[in-house]
């Protein structure tokens, strides 16, 4: 209140010192003549990120639909693929194996995310951010290590095999638990987040009124996560339909649809005909992306700007049984991933288990020796830089630029594209496309860069939701003050937007890392002679029986990823912390 | 009072925009003088902010021509039409300190440093922030924000200012306090100004003329008391001030029938005799006390509530005769205590017959 008593003093004071201040403020300073004009340099932004887009996701993908209805000498085939495809029993048996596998895993893994999630959103248990680390290390690593891992826990060397009472791990079993732990943090994350959407007022009333916990729970909370369990379900489902990793390490004889559009396409050279399987493939994930965005719509109006969020009491029971369920869960995942780990020190599982590195110098196990982890580092890290980079820039183009509007709409059609579309499938359309005889940019297949473009590709539509939010998320208007003020927007983008969305940014480039690390399925019929990855070699040294370098391998990628997630927590904590103090109300001195 | 002078400042006409099958603005025309304070004042949706984004160049217009200082603007971007804009959020730039901010239009001109610095002073002491160069945006309170948001917007000294709704997310304290001073500052320094609000007093006590909208049009323009006591219709009457309207009939000479009362009124002989209007009349135009039977369009009516609104009651009174409604009447807390006035007691009021608008039946738009 004093302050604005004085500053009103002041006011009044400038006000009579009128005469002299006015006479100075007509005085008209000259803009500087700005060349090219604003609008032309944002169209031909706008254009050039269309074009990028098409050539690097629909250009791709339009060449498996293209593929698919041609013969394998070449000429047109109508349809004729599809009915072979249906008419071939060991072909249906493949989809029909996908489904089972997809469907069995959705079943276990849903409720078992949905009680974690809850734990986590809705009592007071101890220990919440330590659980949900845990939970989310299945994201770190490529998603054949949990296959890896079952091998060495329920194989026919396995420690635990005596639980499947003389069923063999390799096949629908191995695949369904391998998946199971692979899934589970990307079911967990829509599960918690759509957990933590709830009205806290709703259970007020509820209580209010004198309902009992389970009706609380199936009237209140349920209906509040039912849209979020749909989502988490078709989620999974995609994700175990698409997953090549995992079937390839431990689906024994138990073909899939995946590990079908590889050998179609590598082993048999039926080009078309994996066109066809990849674009099984794309069904349930489309589906799914289509449920999603119906989702996301709904899911927004039920938490109105009035809402309050929950906040749990403690009640002893709930909160001793939550945590007794959480570290069971949790001792699964890491005790699974640890396995891994732990065996790739051992030196002959299981018959002499003292510790060793041997298997870390890969030369013993393939010719490339180190080569491919260092192959992986540069392709994540050349996906994250540029990346980051095109990601942000086009986000910004689609989100404040208001020129070339059927540009931009074209610009984010694509960019949400690719999360319905399957790794592998998209690799596929990489193959068709860039391996072309006609295409002057197959010069591009089998180097890095492609890779890296393939990769950044596959994981554009988290990165680019990321990357829009930050920017919803900043006042429509600066766009419209620079330009009253004369100030052309890529300096507003470098004097403010850039700043303000540092912290996504960061987080753009180390989402992007991790991925291109640990990404397998989209790669695996990319990569050349020189530029085999990481994640491949582990393939490869899999099924060439060397399992503990594979374990290794992989060990080292989740090292790295985890490595990379640390970094940035450290950099935001110190880093931004600095940079970032204009958000504190308190003043710094 | 208006002080425009002969030629416009700025001139739209046939301004139009559309937005799919929704009319934001339907074929606007206006002129706006040199140094003139103006507003656009509506309800939400009637295009006020509309038409100030397309005088701004920040969105196009569908047809119709914008001239700013006799030089047509209609296609050029904002940034050749040199106005300073505030808006209802501030949108200060919230990593930029607040010196940062208000010199932001001055970096990218050829200036010195130095001189940067002596403006950014000179325009943090012209809105009473001197001392606050330093601070960022999220340290200082809304109106602190938005005065600097108004000397960043006056920094490159533009030849119009552009407020949009500048005072709506502030309490109602500080509004009135800001208002007075942008008002003044204005004066100070003859910037032609341009502010939208949705709110009337605001408008009335700020603008030489206001600009009353609806649906894409322009009701009314005028001063603020030519709205007031001439509305040219029954919306602008309605939307500034307060006015109950009563179902009548055009009579003969200065006669207009109310249900079954005759009332003398100045306002109706535009109309043909016997046509339907609707009679508006304010609530502090009734006269109450002193009215005697036989006064000039005198009524008896009950009181039917009292409500007390601080410095004036309101009362709500029920005609003895039939009139097609109730009538609203404000007196002052003084006339009410010499009245004494009491729920459900009989009296006679005066509706001044030079206090009565006769408005045409509304034609569905």
């Amino acid at each position: 209140m004093t302050r604005s008593i004085m500053t009103r003093s002041v006011m009044t004071e400038s006000v009579l010192a009128g005469p002299a201040l006015a006479a100075s403020l007509p005085e008209a300073f000259p803009a500087r003549s700005r060349m090219p004009s604003e609008r032309l340099v944002a169209t031909v932004l706008v254009a050039g990120f269309c074009l990028l887009l098409v050539v690097i996701i629909a250009l791709p993908l339009g060449s498996v639909l293209i593929k698919s209805l041609e013969a394998p000498d070449g000429g047109a085939a109508g349809l004729r693929n599809f009915r072979t495809y249906f008419s071939t029993p060991t072909l249906v048996e493949a989809l029909l194996n996908s489904l089972t596998v997809a469907g069995s895993t959705v079943a276990i893994v849903v409720p078992l995310a949905f009680g974690y999630a809850y734990a986590l959103t809705r009592t007071t248990m101890r220990w919440k951010g330590l659980f949900l680390a845990f939970a989310l290390l299945p994201l770190f690593a490529p998603s054949l290590l949990s296959g890896i891992a079952l091998t060495y826990i329920l194989g026919n060397q396995g420690f635990l095999r005596g639980i499947l009472f003389g069923h063999s791990v390799y096949g629908p079993i191995g695949i369904t638990i391998a998946e199971c732990l692979y899934a589970f943090p990307h079911a967990l994350i829509i599960l918690v987040t759509a957990l933590s959407l709830s009205d806290g007022r709703l259970y007020e009333a509820a209580s209010a009124m004198g309902t009992g916990r389970l009706r609380t729970f199936a009237t209140v909370t349920l209906p509040g996560a039912r849209y979020g369990l749909v989502s988490a379900a078709f989620v999974v489902f995609t994700l175990v339909v698409t997953d090549f990793g995992i079937p390839k390490v431990i689906g024994g004889q138990y073909p899939v649809l995946a590990t079908d559009a590889y050998r179609q396409v590598v082993g048999q050279q039926n080009f078309p005909m994996g066109a066809v399987v990849g674009l099984l493939m794309l069904v349930p994930a489309i589906l799914a992306f289509a449920v999603d965005r119906l989702i996301q719509r709904r899911q927004s109006s039920l938490l109105s700007a009035r809402s309050v969020p929950y906040e749990a009491k403690p009640r002893p029971v709930r909160d001793r049984l939550s945590l007794g369920y959480a570290a069971l869960v949790a001792g699964v995942i890491v005790g699974t991933y640890g396995v891994a780990i732990w065996a790739s020190f051992i030196r002959y599982w299981p018959y002499n288990l003292s510790l060793t590195l041997d298997h870390y110098d890969f030369a013993a196990a393939d010719s490339d020796g180190w080569a491919p982890y260092w192959n992986s580092l540069a392709m994540a890290l050349s996906v994250a830089a540029i990346g980051t980079v095109t990601v942000f820039c086009g986000a910004y183009l689609i989100e404040k630029i208001k020129v070339f509007p059927a540009g931009r709409a074209v610009a984010q059609l694509l960019a949400m594209l690719p999360l319905a579309v399957p790794g592998l499938v998209l690799g596929l359309g990489y193959v068709f496309f860039f391996n072309a005889a006609w295409n002057p940019l197959n010069v591009l297949y089998g180097t890095l860069a492609l890779l890296a473009i393939n990769t950044l590709a596959h994981y554009y539509t988290v990165a680019h939701v990321t990357a829009t939010t930050a920017l919803k998320q900043i006042d429509p208007e600066f766009e419209a003050v620079s330009a009253s003020l004369k100030v052309p927007f890529w300096q507003t983008f470098r004097r403010v937007s850039l700043p303000i969305c540092m912290p996504t940014v960061l987080e753009l480039f180390v989402y992007l890392f991790v991925n291109a690390m640990t990404t397998v399925s989209a790669v695996i019929f990319l990569y050349g002679p020189s530029t085999k990855l990481a994640a491949i070699a582990i393939v490869h040294m899999d099924e060439a029986g060397t399992t503990a370098s594979a374990a290794a391998m992989a060990s080292v990628i989740m090292a790295t990823a985890l490595a990379a997630r640390l970094l940035l927590a450290i950099v935001n904590r110190f880093v931004l912390a600095r940079t970032q103090s204009w958000r504190r109300r308190e003043a710094s001195a | 009072m208006t002080v425009r002078d002969a030629t416009p400042f700025l001139e739209v006409s046939g301004l139009t925009k559309r937005y799919g099958a929704f009319t934001a603005l339907d074929g606007i025309d206006l002129e706006i003088g040199r140094g003139e304070f103006v507003c656009f004042l509506g309800p939400s949706g009637c295009g006020k902010t509309t038409l100030l984004r397309l005088i701004a160049g920040l969105d196009r217009q569908d047809e119709g021509r914008i001239e700013i200082g006799s030089v047509d603007v209609s296609h050029a971007p904002p940034a050749e039409r040199d106005f300073g804009i505030v808006f209802q959020s501030y949108a200060l730039f919230p990593n930029l300190t607040v010196g940062a901010n208000v010199a932001y239009g001055l970096v990218n001109r050829r200036m010195a440093k130095a001189r940067i610095a002596a403006r950014v002073a000179e325009l943090l002491t012209l809105v009473g922030l001197p001392d606050q160069a330093a601070k960022y945006p999220v340290q200082l309170s809304g109106g602190q924000q938005q005065r600097v948001a108004l000397a960043r917007a006056l920094a490159t000294s533009p030849s119009l200012l552009l407020l949009d709704e500048p005072l709506s997310a502030l309490d109602a304290k500080v509004r009135t306090r800001l208002r007075d001073e942008i008002r003044q500052l204005q004066k100070r320094l003859g910037i032609t100004t341009i502010m939208v609000t949705h709110d009337q007093e605001e408008a009335l006590a700020m603008a030489d003329r206001v600009v009353v909208m609806n649906q894409g049009m322009i009701e009314q323009v005028g001063t603020p008391e030519e709205i007031y006591r001439h509305p040219a219709t029954a919306f602008v009457a309605d939307f500034i001030g307060a006015m109950t309207f009563l179902d009548a009939t055009v009579g003969n000479a200065r006669e207009i029938r109310v249900g079954s009362v005759d009332l003398v009124c100045e306002d109706g002989r535009g109309f043909i005799p016997g046509s339907p209007v609707r009679l508006g009349f304010r609530p502090e135009d009734i006269r109450v006390g002193s009215v005697v039977p036989t006064d000039v369009n005198a009524i008896e009516v009950r009181v039917r509530s009292l409500e007390f609104l601080g410095s004036f009651y309101r009362a709500r009174l029920e005609p003895s005769r039939d009139l097609g409604g109730a009538l609203v009447a404000d007196l002052s807390a003084n006339l009410h205590g010499d009245l004494a006035l009491s729920e459900g007691q009989y009296l006679y009021v005066c509706l001044p017959p030079a206090a009565l608008r006769a408005f045409p039946v509304a034609l569905p738009r």
